[in-house]
């Protein structure tokens, strides 16, 4: 029951989104199930951060080092979800002039984009210290990086204007050629890992979902 | 006396990769915001990608419909902010119809401040556009690829009505309009999942609509190849992509004025990445003689 | 002070509280983090409320419901009734004696997407690309195509090759995996290039929000 119900479950399911594809009458059964995936992902997000409430409230319960940071996620966590839910205007909470659109711009935003600017910081950082011309295959990796760093800005342009502008260039071709043909590489196998991924997970080869508790 | 000149040089190959990081982080923090005090509109080519975007619009007729999905939050708004005014502006001065939607549920939002940016034009302001008959928001739909499926055979499957709750059917734009077939290009302009790989899968390969993208630039790379085959018309590829879109609809704006920073940022890491080489292969040398 | 001022002194405030961690961890940093924290996980709870939670099972619920009450009918409808229990079924992961019940609804949301993906790689990302790559390697009067559909052909066919570990890499074949790792270390240059400009346009919209719209300095 623990493990044949996942199992057969997975596999009706699967196959069901697979014939739909192929037996148009189907669709029926495959956007319920579409349906029902949202659903679950809604929980499953639920999930997460009620895990997220109760790992920072027991810390904050067992006084434990940083205590007082958790009491800040969980107070951002109500305050921002307390106005989503009843003081913005139901479905058109997002809509500018909701106090969760003051919180998204001027809280949210904020902070996601800076997270996300703080990178620039450590790329360069690591650069530096890492980025080593060891052998052939880093030289080659390297030269790419700089002809198109180089090349896919303005000062790229004009330092190669007396060799008409050829770093410009250079870069446009290294895209359209060298790289699409690695990439193309790249993306073929993982289509074929994707394949057959799902061919295993449906055909109940591939466990390892229905493990664990 | 060799031998003491060679370890001031060793110690000084030594202490320049051991510098501390916080070194490197000013040098970029200055590089980066020294050049946003001059306003700087450079000189650059159009690429063949971005050149593809801008012909695939600039080559339909006046009254043709086109779908633009903003697939971004406010995180991805330097790079991909500027190619949707550029975009507006394009396909307004051609006086095409211009229908919104959105796979994130911030991206309808930022159309709104791109529309809100672009009717300050006088050109566009003198046109009087009307929301409902020259372009329409749709909102946000939530259920990623399963969105672009569904429109494909019918759009009130995800969207029975507007960002303001009007149904399609009373809405003048959207008469005639039933599913991608009514519709003559959709650009995705996307900084993720879902996005331009999963409009290429859905809208594209099973409905044979014609796509141009806008992508962050940690995407652009993986487009190429969709390009190559067709599946894609043109890709406007990061902030590069945005200042050349500009550029191509004769309007530099923010994207050209950010290009100088980018520009000075770019050279102050291949600097330090030339430093480091030459530091470490001194090393090297110094250590194998 | 009107809302908006206080609200770009806030997003200031906050965006220098995370850039403090450049100079070293502190206080200020981990109060900015714990917020980011806190207010993601909610602003995605609500999100998922009122987009997913909503329109997907309380809306269909409703309609159903309503039949019942007006029509006195049993409306399709009911079945969104067994997503819901699903749903539910993924938080008893968190009660031990019980938590076993998640896999079903994790069995549920693996079979969807293997069977959704299953086609669509197949075609957009498997076959559609190797059809782009069977070209000429000849085009009569056009070197540049010529030099083009060669590299396209050679490097996708090598890169291919690389990947495959079931036989050993020698002989010809090693060559060709050695190609293939060229092409496939090309590609990643260009990865990293554009990911450093990727970066680089983030924090340059940080600094121009911090210069330009906070201090107003142009």
């Amino acid at each position: 029951m623990r493990r044949e119900v996942p199992l057969v479950l997975t596999a009706i399911v699967g196959i069901t989104m697979i014939i739909a594809h192929f037996i148009p009458p189907l669709n029926i059964l495959k956007n319920l199930f579409e349906d029902w995936f949202f659903i679950i992902a809604a929980f499953a997000i639920y999930l997460g951060i009620l895990n997220l409430i109760l790992i920072n409230g027991d810390k904050i319960y067992k006084k434990q080092k940083g205590w007082p940071f958790g009491v800040v996620v969980i107070l951002g966590f109500l305050v921002i979800t307390v106005i989503g839910i009843f003081f913005s205007g139901g479905k058109s909470f997002q809509d500018p002039g909701t106090p969760f659109y003051y919180i998204y711009m001027n809280l949210y935003y904020p902070l996601s984009a800076t997270m996300f600017a703080l990178l620039a910081f450590f790329v360069a950082s690591a650069s530096y210290r890492a980025f080593r011309a060891r052998n052939v295959e880093a030289s080659m990796l390297l030269g790419a990086a700089f002809i198109l760093m180089l090349g896919r800005v303005p000062i790229g342009y004009w330092v190669s204007a007396g060799l008409g502008h050829a770093l410009a260039y250079a870069a446009d071709w290294i895209m359209d050629f060298p790289q699409t043909a690695g990439q193309r590489a790249i993306m073929i196998g993982i289509a074929l890992g994707v394949v057959s991924s799902a061919l295993r997970v449906i055909l109940g080869l591939e466990r390892a979902y229905s493990a664990g508790e | 006396m060799n031998e003491t000149t060679n370890q001031e040089k060793k110690t000084f190959w030594e202490k320049l990769l051991s510098i501390d990081r916080r070194i490197i982080f000013l040098f970029i923090a200055v590089a980066i915001s020294v050049p946003l005090f001059f306003k700087t509109s450079l000189d650059m080519p159009v690429s063949p990608v971005v050149q593809e975007v801008y012909n695939a619009i600039d080559k339909l007729r006046a009254g043709s419909k086109v779908l633009v999905s903003f697939d971004y939050d406010p995180s991805s708004m330097p790079e991909l902010q500027p190619m949707a005014e550029s975009f507006f502006r394009q396909c307004f001065r051609k006086n095409l119809k211009v229908i919104i939607m959105g796979l994130w549920p911030q991206g309808p939002l930022q159309a709104n401040i791109a529309l809100e940016q672009v009717f300050k034009d006088e050109d566009i302001k003198a046109k009087n556009l009307q929301y409902g008959i020259d372009y329409v928001n749709l909102g946000f739909t939530a259920g990623n690829e399963v969105v672009i499926d569904r429109m494909g055979h019918d759009f009130r499957e995800s969207y029975p009505a507007d960002s303001r709750g009007t149904p399609l059917s009373e809405i003048p734009l959207m008469k005639g309009v039933r599913n991608y077939d009514n519709i003559d290009l959709i650009l995705n302009l996307s900084a993720g999942y879902p996005g331009t790989m999963e409009w290429v899968q859905y809208a594209v390969d099973v409905f044979h609509v014609k796509l141009a993208a806008g992508n962050t630039a940690v995407q652009a790379p993986s487009m190429y190849p969709y390009i190559q085959t067709g599946q894609l018309a043109g890709v406007l590829g990061g902030m590069k992509g945005g200042a050349e879109y500009e550029i191509a609809i004769k309007n530099p704006a923010k994207a050209v004025s950010y290009m100088f920073s980018q520009a000075i940022a770019h050279a102050v890491i291949c600097f330090f990445i030339i430093i480091g080489n030459i530091a470490f292969f001194s090393l090297r040398k110094k250590k194998t003689s | 002070m009107s809302g908006e001022v206080i609200g770009v002194w806030i997003g200031a405030i906050l965006t220098l509280g995370i850039f403090s961690f450049l100079y070293k961890d502190n206080p200020f940093y981990k109060f900015s983090e714990a917020l980011f924290v806190g207010i993601s996980a909610g602003y995605w709870f609500v999100v998922t409320f009122w987009q997913y939670f909503v329109p997907k099972f309380w809306d269909n619920l409703a309609l159903a419901y309503s039949e019942l009450l007006t029509k006195g009918r049993v409306d399709y409808h009911w079945i969104y009734l067994l997503g819901g229990f699903f749903g539910v079924l993924m938080l008893l992961r968190l009660v031990p004696k019980i938590g076993w019940l998640s896999r079903w609804s994790l069995a549920f949301i693996v079979g969807t997407t293997a069977g959704l993906q299953f086609t669509r790689y197949l075609e957009s990302n498997g076959i559609r690309q190797v059809v782009g790559t069977i070209k000429p390697l000849l085009v009569s009067g056009n070197m540049n195509a010529t030099i083009g559909n060669i590299i396209i052909v050679v490097g996708t066919f090598c890169g291919l090759i690389y990947f495959f570990f079931s036989k050993e890499h020698k002989g010809a074949f090693g060559g060709a995996a050695r190609v293939g790792i060229w092409f496939i270390m090309i590609t990643f240059g260009a990865f990293f290039g554009y990911t450093v400009m990727s970066r680089m346009s983030l924090l340059i919209g940080r600094m121009d929000y911090l210069f330009g719209i906070w201090l107003g300095l142009y």
